[in-house]
């Protein structure tokens, strides 16, 4: 059985009183509307920050900026030893929001729990076809096959039996998609006809009460005056949707928001120098890179790929992209920071010759054409794609290699990407519960290189072996030992050039406290506030 | 003038069968669908795919989805979103006034600017200030305008710290949407700062906006004054011994403005339709970027019903200015 931690209570506690609470408003720039608020509906981070992080929680949490698993809303837990199942012992005396058309009768208890993941698992839960676009993250992390129950033994235990031991289960249920939301209130809705106002007015036992949404303009919240772990540090918070990077870091100059998030990269150096402003960095769980198709002809040869790796220069690649210090080269694929990260591979040196004798080796035309697909307009993990296509076409140019560079709209490039009409693709994958197997099974995998989310379309038996066995074993020595096999294998195999492991940034002024950045990129003001 | 506007309404109908015809089919020219958009990079499960596609309707032939969707759109039901599940209405309204309000600070801005300064620079032709007004108009219409928002905002809003960044009001006031236009709101409200702050935050957007129409207007109206200038009936006028702003203003400038007129009226569409990039750089919440997500999310009802329903406002006012022209010009209303 594991043990109860307070920490984070305590910490929040010691940390509400060296501050103080603020009546100032803590005015966050953020990048993107929420969708919505019913979280298990969407996938997006910014979602997920403006619900998950504020309105919302789980049964377990991370410790603020790191990916370490702590007592949420369950107490503590026990697994049994052939890890198939949990049982959870809730929190007593956790309250649900107060809103103007709901007041809670009764304090968060099993029926909760069960609630939030049977409507989730059970077609026939009355809620089960309220979302339209069913439950996207819960499908995606396979919860539809892997849990078999979730039952409630008394008030304050639940039980979860599993299909199959999942090593990164409790990891899975510090995730948004785990929240739990109040029974009471979603029956009150349902009896009343306005299902829809889960999504619009939702009720958690978060930190946070939303009292304002105004698409594409803010987000606002009250401090939760029934919070479990206390009075939180900003008595209001406000997500001031900026969408424009420049302009959040304008505003945030301007004193109109306190944080920023996302800056460019090509404005850190200028956030360091400002003396009103500070930054908070760390190497973020996330990876760029580019996926050569295996299934096509030469590429499917080790060689090719490896002549592609050879010819790349990853370096200039970065410092034009990133900039110094603001991302580290890739190598494999998932970042140095997580469990079993293998050190002992490096890159290799850019040796033109060498490449070029592989490829000719490998058979492949003097002017063979590789299309490949970027797609329009930066993200974090690729703050410019056209320029890093543009590089890696210069690159290949120079060993006898034609690139076809084909820059689709996003959506366009995932539909293209997943049919596998592409050479290479560029893509990128923020991870979700700071697990390797987060990383190498839904990108890596033989099951998605069948359904194409595998833009490398690579099935090797041998990592497939060693990822499986890894997703199986609860030892995390063990496990990191099976990781190191995969990486090696990925690394003879190469069907990824990994380009880089991008730092994550948030700017904000100086007065602000408290805010920790988070390596899963989510955003959490609990204990942030204005001194 | 009756059978003049019955042309122009019989017009319409066909206009607008074409529009709903168009949204529908060129959303679904694009590769990828909401479901597949929404789960991104990560794992669609085929047959969740195939129970969400069923929930939305969108396994069905497209012909039966085109009169699924103009059957409803005879009952006067718009859809909901199928990100946000609000009703594609609500949305809208919710939102629209901000680009109206937006759209009519820019055109009082563009109109006012761009009519002094044409008329000055037709009456002081071949002048300095001739010249600089063109120069400057031309400048002003091959202004990026991402730029030029950028550059405003750096000059007035963070080294001299006269207007606001960005936004419609300072977040310290939470002003409740009564109307959506938020000088009303904010006039509506008990808070007695709040609507100059508001005014205040709508300076910089407004000129960004409307320096594109400013130039157009400016160099129209000169060119349609130095013409009505060289006519008969001006010399006459002038002959007459009328003043010279009478001259100018009755006999010039009112025969000069059925050109400007148009063109005003053809401004209305390029600022609504325009207007993204202002609302991208000043986080102001109108329909230009919401139309932009809803196509990157494929969000249907959204981008077929929210095109409809901009393009029911530029017919509605260019179809104002055709009767308007008609009225300032008795040989249209005739023509056959």
């Amino acid at each position: 059985m594991k043990l109860i931690s307070l920490r984070n209570s305590i910490a929040l506690a010691l940390f509400s009183v060296a501050i103080g609470v603020s009546a100032k408003p803590l005015v966050v720039c953020t990048e993107a509307s929420p969708e919505g608020f019913d979280i298990v509906q969407y996938t997006t981070a910014v979602t997920a920050d403006a619900s998950a992080e504020t309105i919302l929680e789980r049964l377990v949490a991370f410790t603020p900026g790191t990916t370490d698993t702590v007592p949420g809303l369950a107490e503590s837990w026990e697994i049994s030893p052939d890890g198939l199942t949990y049982v959870f012992r809730l929190r007593h005396g956790v309250k649900f929001q107060t809103i103007d058309s709901f007041k809670p009768s009764r304090d968060m208890n099993a029926d909760d729990v069960l609630w939030s993941f049977r409507r989730q698992l059970d077609p026939k839960h009355p809620w089960h076809d309220k979302s339209l676009t069913g439950f996207p993250y819960f499908e995606s992390m396979d919860f539809n096959n892997l849990l078999k129950s979730v039952d409630k033994i008394d008030d304050y235990t639940v039980k979860f039996t599993l299909s199959r031991p999942e090593s990164p289960f409790l990891r899975d249920l510090a995730m948004p998609f785990t929240s739990i939301y109040s029974a009471e209130y979603a029956d009150q809705l349902l009896k009343s006809g306005k299902t829809a106002e889960l999504n619009s007015k939702p009720v958690g036992t978060g930190p946070f009460i939303l009292t304002r949404y105004a698409k594409d303009a803010q987000v606002r919240y009250k401090a939760n005056p029934d919070y479990w772990k206390g009075v939180v540090p900003s008595e209001v918070l406000v997500f001031a949707i900026t969408l424009d990077n420049n302009t959040r870091l304008q505003k945030l100059k301007a004193n109109e928001c306190q944080v920023a998030l996302y800056p460019k990269p090509d404005d850190i150096d200028s956030i360091r120098k400002d003396p009103n402003l500070k930054l908070d960095e760390m190497e973020a769980m996330m990876i760029s890179y580019v996926a050569m198709n295996t299934s096509h002809k030469y590429l499917s040869d080790v060689r090719v790929r490896q002549a592609i790796n050879l010819a790349f220069d990853k370096q200039a690649y970065i410092k034009a992209l990133f900039g110094e210090g603001k991302a580290t080269a890739g190598v494999g694929p998932y970042p140095p920071t997580m469990l079993g990260y293998d050190t002992s591979i490096k890159n290799p040196t850019r040796d033109l010759a060498k490449a070029r004798a592989l490829l000719k080796e490998a058979g492949v035309p003097e002017g063979q054409v590789f299309t490949l697909f970027a797609r329009n307009g930066g993200a974090v993990t690729n703050p410019n794609p056209l320029l890093g296509a543009q590089m890696l076409q210069s690159d290949l140019a120079q060993v006898g290699i034609k690139v076809d560079i084909r820059v689709l709209e996003w959506g366009e490039m995932l539909k293209r990407a997943k049919n596998g009409e592409h050479d290479m693709v560029f893509a990128g994958w923020a991870g979700d519960n700071g697990d390797p197997d987060n990383f190498v099974t839904p990108n890596l995998s033989c099951a998605a290189a069948q359904n194409g989310e595998n833009y490398a379309r690579w099935c090797n038996k041998a990592f497939e072996e060693a990822i499986t066995a890894a997703r199986a074993n609860t030892d995390p020595a063990e496990r990191a030992e099976l990781y190191k096999q995969a990486q090696q294998v990925f690394n003879q195999e190469q069907p990824w050039i990994s380009l880089a492991y991008p730092k994550l940034f948030t700017a904000m002024r100086k007065n602000v406290e408290g805010y920790h950045i988070n390596p899963l990129t989510n955003n959490n003001f609990t204990t942030t506030g204005v001194k | 003038m009756l059978s003049f506007i019955a042309r122009r309404v019989g017009l319409l109908i066909p206009t607008f069968f074409g529009i709903t015809l168009l949204t529908f089919a060129l959303i679904r020219l694009i590769p990828g669908d909401p479901v597949e958009v929404m789960m991104g990079e990560r794992r669609v499960d085929p047959e969740m795919h195939a129970q969400a596609m069923e929930r939305l309707g969108l396994n069905k032939p497209l012909y039966a989805q085109y009169i699924d969707y103009v059957g409803k759109l005879a009952h006067g039901d718009l859809g909901e979103s199928l990100r946000t599940r609000e009703s594609v209405w609500s949305e809208f309204t919710s939102l629209f006034p901000a680009t109206l309000e937006l759209s009519i600070a820019a055109l009082i801005f563009a109109g006012i600017l761009g009519l002094l300064a044409g008329v000055i620079a037709a009456l002081k032709r071949g002048s300095l200030f001739d010249h600089g007004v063109m120069g400057i108009s031309l400048a002003g219409y091959s202004m990026p305008i991402f730029w030029w928002g950028l550059v405003l905002i750096m000059f007035f809003s963070v080294s001299l710290g006269w207007t606001p960044v960005s936004g419609r009001i300072d977040l310290l006031y939470d002003i409740p949407p009564r109307t959506g236009f938020m000088l009303i709101d904010t006039l509506l409200s008990d808070d007695q700062g709040a609507f100059l702050d508001a005014l205040h935050h709508l300076i910089l957007p407004a000129i960004v906006l409307g320096t594109i129409p400013l130039a157009v207007i400016a160099r129209m109206t000169r060119s349609s004054m130095l013409e009505v200038l060289r006519e008969d009936y001006v010399r006459t006028a002038r002959a007459k011994g009328l003043s010279p702003a009478r001259v100018v203003f009755v006999h010039g400038l009112r025969n000069a403005l059925i050109p400007v007129l148009t063109v005003f009226g053809l401004q209305v569409g390029t600022l609504l339709a325009g207007a993204v990039l202002t609302e991208t750089i000043f986080s102001w919440p109108g329909i230009g970027k919401w139309l932009i997500e809803a196509i990157g999310a494929r969000d249907y009802p959204v981008v077929q019903n929210g095109i409809l329903l901009i393009a029911c406002l530029v017919i509605l006012v260019n179809f104002v200015v055709d009767i308007l022209y008609g009225l300032a010009n008795p040989r249209i209303r005739h023509q056959r």
